[in-house]
């Protein structure tokens, strides 16, 4: 086996969650596994709304303003209000009221993470946030990534595998955490969809836009992912039924 | 191969060890293992050692089939008090039941709801990760 195909996985606790790489070696002998790491952690002291002395807690406290906070900062709440103009207030960086761009930052963060791989020289690699996946190239040559998406409803089964080259698959629900995503309309937890994943090239807007859909509702939430270019979106309602974008399919693995 | 038996049973240890930290007696229930003659052709039966956790002994046995895990036995585990049962009835299924999906769906990485620090010891990612 040659230096190219040999590969290291690692799993990193960070920011509540569990990142996990798949990486070739040389990303761990030349330096960008460690980098990428250290962008978690950098990325969790800037932006936790659970650390007093980040820089989102002391903007939501008015002790700062955006131009006293580290640059991304403000890159962060640019993206986070263009996602809530476009899904109609169904995204918000202050959900509850409160200042918290954590549903914008872990994608965020794992796009990033990957590209920083790839500028090293990675040509394939994986990278999954706690259930939030950015990845580039594929599994071995000519073969994409698989990924499966998690039964909501079946613990431990998938409800189906995406090929996924160079692209993001997200996926929003209450399986793992309950009912923490709230309708910013009516400041109650969604019903009716059990997780939606959507597919697509940015995992900034794939996480975002799952978020949103998720707040939707079914309904809702299908017309508005159909209106996405670029995202296709397959979804689970509470009773067990299925929904795919029209454009979905495609990105559907072979058994 | 070798790398994924090793993870497994790596993994079912600590799955039992997270579970609690107090000392309890030794009580535990023993399944005989599977004898390789009763197996299909072609398959084999590997028991793992046996990890001595903070509530008693776990052991596991494979049943292989080629380069493939085809089923997982518990051979040993603590069976005392009502968190052993939840790791019985619960955890220990759980865990095999998502390492051989993994596995048989030839899956790199799995995208579901936002897990917890927590979560992910139980989650298809976790069994991934240390080389289903």
């Amino acid at each position: 086996m040659d230096a190219a195909t040999v590969r290291v996985r690692h799993a990193e606790h960070v920011m509540g969650t569990v990142v996990s790489f798949d990486v070739p070696v040389s990303a761990r002998h030349d330096g960008s596994l460690d980098a990428a790491i250290r962008l978690l952690h950098w990325t969790d002291r800037v932006f936790s709304p659970y650390r007093a002395d980040s820089d989102v807690s002391l903007l939501a406290r008015a002790e700062v303003t955006v131009d006293g906070c580290a640059p991304e900062v403000a890159e962060v709440l640019t993206g986070c209000a263009f996602v809530r103009e476009l899904s109609g207030g169904y995204f918000t960086a202050e959900p509850g009221g409160r200042l918290d761009p954590s549903g914008y930052v872990k994608g965020w963060v794992i796009e990033r993470a990957a590209a920083l791989l790839s500028h090293a020289g990675s040509a394939d690699h994986l990278v999954n946030g706690g259930g939030d996946v950015q990845c580039a190239g594929g599994r071995g040559p000519g073969q994409p990534w698989r990924v499966g998406v998690a039964d909501p409803l079946r613990p431990g089964h998938l409800a189906l595998v995406v090929a996924a080259r160079d692209c993001a698959v997200a996926t929003s629900g209450t399986a793992e955490r309950g009912a923490h995503i709230i309708d910013p309309h009516t400041g109650l937890p969604p019903a009716g969809l059990a997780s939606i994943t959507m597919v697509g090239p940015s995992l900034t807007l794939a996480d975002a836009y799952a978020t949103a859909a998720f707040a939707m509702g079914p309904a809702r939430a299908r017309a508005w992912t159909e209106s996405l270019d670029g995202y296709e979106a397959f979804a689970i309602t509470d009773s067990g039924d299925t929904w795919q974008t029209s454009a979905f399919a495609p990105h559907i693995a072979p058994a | 191969m070798r790398r994924a038996i090793l993870a497994i049973i790596a993994t079912a240890a600590g799955i039992v060890a997270l579970l609690s930290f107090k000392t309890h007696s030794a009580e535990r229930t023993v399944v005989p293992p599977t004898p390789t003659a009763s197996l299909p052709p072609g398959e084999r039966a590997i028991a793992g050692n046996v990890a001595n956790t903070v509530y008693g002994p776990v052991q596991i046995q494979l049943v292989v089939d080629a380069s493939k895990i085809v089923k997982v036995n518990i051979l040993e585990q603590p069976s005392s008090t009502q968190e052993d049962m939840q790791i019985g009835q619960y955890a220990l299924p759980r865990l095999i039941a998502e390492t051989l999906t993994a596995q048989s769906a030839r899956i790199d990485a799995v995208s579901g709801a936002t897990y917890t620090s927590n979560g992910y010891i139980q989650s298809l990612q976790s069994a991934l990760d240390n080389g289903a």
